[in-house]
């Protein structure tokens, strides 16, 4: 097994009398892509500089490449690193070019390279334009240029996506597939959920600075145990239905012309699915998981409700199922 | 050592193409060639003075004039960044705080070096090809004496501008607390010093005197340049006092290389601990 690119043992992070950060544990392998999703406010930002190295932490253990980010080989792990910030800026004044360039410069790379990175980003067209000109969706292009110089082994993303239109967002995807091939970690910051399920092989929930649930979807969504949805168009009747039902623990909402949304508990789907086969006279059905969207409101509905027993359930000791997510 | 190079030569083209250097090249440009040619108007005539009326009129009003440029051209350099939001990129970067904010001060340096000796030493040239002077020997003795100073005085506020720069969170505190600073190192601290000569019927120790002019950069820069000329002692009011000490001009660059120092050295003092 190789070393862990992140190792944070129970890190917390105080700024006076806020705890930003209380009692987090995370963990990233090489090649694996995690999304840290949580509200604003909730420690993804913390993390995020933690991990960079900007702020150290009050308590815990923080390594990322086996070494502490804020020490004395900063300088080494920065140069393997690439990070993106929110509502990333930059020199207004200057071209697109010549940004990438004098970052290129303090990365210890060579600048005529630059060219090729903004071909990726799909900025050629305005790279001799002043930044000044650009649209939020460019800065957004040139930031992840910028976030890519160096061929980074473990990238920072923060709120990627925000800004893109959708065939840009489905690029930037498309990179951080290829990204996760080649064996660098990423980390997706986001409280922007759809979409992102599939090109992440974890999720880590924070919120108000403590790790609600961490571990790959299907773990998530085993831990939250939420019904799934399965919509039907039937000719039955939905006392019939419900009664048919019952005993899986089924709940059955009558929609438009025919059409019931039944929510199925997790263990009981394939058994659900065989009786309505059988005896319900389906004309059509669908299925729906529950969407990482739903997840994240669940444990986030966990923090105001007081109930940590979820969280404990699968905090932590969560070991990594890339394969089965990559699948 | 690269990085110091990329963040200066940065820095200083922004310099350029913001114009900042060529406005302050023709600020002291014209400033030193409209002194030394209506310099004498008062008494009823136009036309290239002596050059000791020349220098000592320049460096009053250049006593005014560099240090709130200086501290115009730097206030915002780290504060900026950081509403900005780049400052926060730019410490995600293999470069070290110190090497930032040294890279940083190196080219506004040099923007104010450039424009210091440009403005002034072409002002000078002029002064020299028409004004006629018989002795041009003292006359690019004391202009040289006179930018090195100026260009030092420049930089000791740019220094407080890091200091500032470095120390506040937003860039409308920093601009305020800049005009302070202005404020009392070039009207205040002369007035108070008047008033405890005044208020003690000149009982004050003159050593003592003279070293609390020490403590002025701006004092420092005035007996730099009043030194040169006894004669014109009489025209410059307060510092003329510390003229009279056995100031050596070499001390006293060298005490304004301190004022550059040691705030710059401060302002790296503070980068380097405080948290992101």
């Amino acid at each position: 097994m190789t070393q862990p690119v992140i190792e944070m043992a129970a890190v917390s992070k105080r700024f006076g009398a806020l705890t930003a950060l209380d009692g987090v544990s995370l963990t990233l392998h090489e090649g694996e892509v995690l999304g840290l999703m949580g509200h604003n406010g909730a420690g993804k930002s913390t993390s995020m500089k933690l991990i960079l190295g900007l702020i150290r932490p009050t308590e815990g253990e923080l390594r990322v490449f086996g070494h502490d980010p804020s020490g004395a080989e900063a300088n080494a792990l920065r140069q393997r690193l690439g990070y993106l910030p929110e509502n990333v800026q930059f020199y207004e004044q200057l071209s697109g070019v010549e940004v990438l360039r004098y970052f290129a410069r303090l990365k210890r790379r060579d600048p005529r390279g630059v060219d090729a990175l903004l071909e990726r980003v799909g900025l050629t067209h305005a790279m001799h334009r002043r930044v000044k000109t650009y649209s939020k969706g460019m800065r957004q292009r040139l930031g992840l240029a910028q976030a890519l110089l160096g061929e980074p082994r473990l990238m920072l993303l923060d709120e990627p996506t925000v800004g893109l239109d959708p065939m840009a967002t489905r690029d930037f995807y498309t990179m951080v597939d290829e990204l996760r091939g080649k064996g660098v970690s990423v980390i997706l910051c986001s409280h922007v959920l759809p979409g992102v399920e599939r090109h992440i092989d974890r999720a880590a929930i924070l919120g108000q600075g403590r790790m609600l649930a961490a571990g790959s979807i299907d773990e998530l969504r085993e831990a939250a145990d939420l019904p799934l949805l399965v919509r039907v168009r039937t000719r039955q009747s939905e006392a019939a239905l419900s009664q048919q039902l019952q005993a899986f623990g089924v709940t059955v909402t009558p929609g438009a012309a025919d059409r019931f949304t039944l929510a199925v508990p997790a263990r009981a789907k394939v058994a659900v699915l065989r009786t309505l086969m059988a005896e319900a006279a389906i004309e059509d059905l669908d299925l729906e998981p529950p969407t990482l969207e739903s997840l994240y409101a669940h444990f986030d509905a966990t923090l105001h409700a007081g109930a940590p027993a979820a969280r404990d359930a699968v905090r932590g000791a969560l070991p990594t199922r890339r394969e089965e997510a990559n699948a | 050592m690269n990085h110091l190079v990329t963040v200066a030569g940065k820095e200083f083209r922004d310099g350029l193409r913001n114009r900042w250097v060529l406005a302050i090249t023709l600020v002291f440009g014209l400033l030193a060639i409209g002194l030394a040619y209506f310099g004498a108007a008062a008494s009823g005539e136009v036309g290239f003075t002596g050059v000791a009326t020349t220098i000592v009129s320049l460096s009053s009003l250049a006593v005014f004039l560099i240090p709130l440029i200086a501290l115009l051209l730097a206030y915002d350099s780290i504060v900026g960044e950081e509403e900005q939001g780049t400052l926060l990129l730019l410490l995600t970067y293999p470069i070290g705080r110190v090497e930032i904010l040294a890279g940083k001060f190196l080219g506004h340096a040099a923007i104010l070096g450039v424009s210091t000796l440009v403005g002034f030493g072409v002002a000078g040239l002029v002064i020299a090809a028409f004004g006629g002077h018989d002795d041009l020997g003292q006359l690019l003795a004391a202009l040289a004496l006179f930018i090195l100073s100026a260009t030092l005085l420049g930089w000791a506020f740019i220094g407080f501008a890091y200091l500032i720069s470095v120390s506040v969170a937003e860039k409308s505190r920093a601009a305020g607390i800049a005009l302070v600073v202005w404020f009392v190192f070039v009207l205040v601290f002369d007035l108070l010093l008047l008033g405890v000569l005044v208020g003690t019927g000149g009982e004050v120790s003159q050593g003592l005197f003279h070293v609390l002019l020490l403590l002025n950069p701006t004092d420092i820069f005035r007996i730099v340049n009043l030194t040169f000329f006894e004669a014109a002692r009489t025209q410059a009011g307060l510092a003329s006092i510390g003229a009279d000490a056995a100031f050596h001009p070499a001390l006293l660059l060298g005490a304004l290389a301190l004022w550059v120092a040691v705030p710059l050295g401060a302002a790296l003092w503070i980068f380097r601990r405080r948290e992101a």
